[in-house]
């Protein structure tokens, strides 16, 4: 018998809310956090999308600066939520030992980078800041939480695109069943507001281009949606063996009964239209938890608001779950903090805990015209998930054609 | 030409921007790494930044004999002179 691993603290910094409290709250009511951008760059390279979802708290409120100043924006994010999440844990004595760290990132210190480039150009090599390489790394965010927190059981970083985040949490899963760690800090942390990426994504025709009215530019499922938003922002989770957790009295939010992670071997973008490697993660995520279709209650899908994204998620979905898809309650909260991309996994970790503890669905918003080939019962207002036994699945997909989905069951 | 008071009170900047250290922290007899516990990458910014600061150039090789804030400013004051 596999060791239980339960989910016992949660962390986040996001465009709708600077912490979990926050942020839980907004999702339930159901609020935007696209908006214009205000930054010189935007004009200066006639960026084709001219909006995006900023953390709503700036790290350097959190953070002091002289903390800040040795961390990409990206580790800053990873930092502050991962603290929460510890905090959040009541965590106090530790074998430092058997804690692991697990945090993801889909780019890494892209701002570290850029500006090193653009200092070694205007002041050349001297200028170049001794720390940019440590700040670059996309193990940055990693080593941070672990040199912050002490851990010292291995600090982990997958990186798989926008299912980053996702993989995140089943590494730790996996950490802890294999007795690697009886603990681990797991999460995905991004900061990719930056020209050069909202250039890129752009170019491959992936952000919404909704420059008049950014607050319904995220729009997943609606018939009228037309690419991403992209956001920033971190998610983290403490996992623990549950014998661990019974033994230092914690409160426990829900279990992590299932995890898994396929590829596609498809296309090095574009989804698999049938969704195959989407459904082999979600069938065997529910094998690894020995979950029923019957059993899912709810699904907070990957669902960025891509024409051709959404669609086969739904395809999958139906695969997976057969008829019972009909009775799920699914939510698409990147329609309110846009696309974390390598940390848009971990915050949808922590939002569906959140869901399953709780009992509330968050909320879908900007759902006007829903495309009549995706015919899923998507939450856009208050919704209970039923007493008793539940499971709440969360997806996420990458490009390169990954794909990773977790399974959260009540305790 | 900056005084070496001047250059002094320029350094404590330098390093309260890098570390955080009150400025009044800095002073001439104190270590760098003993007892201002400012690693080498730290400290290579505080050179980098120094050098900006001053129009001086601190050769790397220069930069493992400036052990105490005293070196760093008697080294910037001949480099000026």
């Amino acid at each position: 018998m596999a060791r239980k691993v339960v989910i016992t603290g949660l962390g986040a910094t996001t465009p709708i809310g600077g912490d979990v409290p926050t942020m839980w709250k907004n999702a339930l009511k159901g609020v935007s956090g696209a908006h214009t951008l205000e930054d010189e760059w935007v004009a200066k390279y006639d960026l084709p999308v001219h909006f995006a979802a900023r953390c709503s708290t700036p790290a350097l409120e959190v953070l002091s600066r002289v903390e800040a100043k040795r961390m990409d924006p990206s580790t800053q994010f990873g930092v502050i939520a991962a603290r929460e999440a510890w905090a959040d844990s009541g965590i106090t004595e530790i074998d430092h030992d058997r804690l692991a760290v697990a945090f993801a990132t889909g780019i890494g210190g892209v701002w570290t980078l850029l500006d090193a480039w653009d200092t070694l150009k205007e002041k050349g090599p001297r200028r170049v800041l001794p720390m940019t390489v440590p700040m670059l790394m996309p193990n940055g965010v990693a080593a941070a939480v672990s040199l912050d927190l002490g851990a010292r059981a291995g600090a982990h970083t997958p990186v798989s695109a926008c299912a980053s985040g996702t993989e995140a949490v089943h590494l730790g899963l996996d950490l802890i069943r294999s007795g690697k760690a009886d603990v681990v800090v797991c999460g995905g942390a991004e900061a990719a507001i930056h020209p050069m990426p909202l250039a890129a994504f752009s170019s491959m025709q992936a952000l919404s281009r909704r420059n008049d009215d950014p607050e319904h530019a995220s729009r997943p499922y609606d018939r009228d949606r037309d690419g991403f938003v992209m956001g920033e922002g971190a998610g983290a989770l403490v996992l623990e063996a549950e014998e661990h957790a019974i033994a230092r009295g914690a409160r426990i939010y829900a279990e992590l009964a299932g995890t898994s992670v396929t590829a596609d071997a498809y296309h090095i973008t574009a989804p698999d239209p049938e969704g195959l490697g989407a459904t082999r993660a979600l069938k065997a995520a529910m094998f690894d938890g020995r979950i029923q279709a019957e059993d899912v209650v709810h699904v907070n899908a990957h669902a960025t608001s891509t024409p051709v994204g959404d669609k086969p998620e739904y395809t999958a979905l139906r695969a997976a779950l057969g008829a019972h898809v009909d009775n799920v309650a699914v939510s698409a909260t990147k329609s309110q903090m846009g696309h974390l991309l390598g940390a848009s996994g971990a915050v949808e970790a922590v939002l569906t805990v959140l869901a399953v503890y709780e009992r509330q669905a968050p909320l879908t918003i900007n759902l006007e015209n829903q495309d009549p080939e995706i015919p899923l019962d998507v939450v856009t207002s208050a919704r209970t998930l039923p007493a008793g036994d539940i499971v709440a699945l969360s997806n996420s997909f990458g490009f390169g054609g990954h794909n990773a989905v977790i399974a959260i069951r009540n305790v | 030409m900056a005084s070496n008071e001047e250059i002094l009170a320029g350094l404590a900047e330098i390093v309260n921007e890098e570390t955080g250290l009150a400025t009044d922290a800095v002073e001439l007899d104190k270590s760098f790494t003993e007892d201002l516990d400012i690693d080498s990458i730290s400290m290579m910014t505080i050179v980098v930044n120094a050098e900006e600061k001053f129009g001086v150039r601190i050769p790397d090789e220069e930069v493992k004999n400036l052990k105490t804030v005293g070196d760093a400013v008697n080294f910037i004051s001949n480099a000026q002179a």
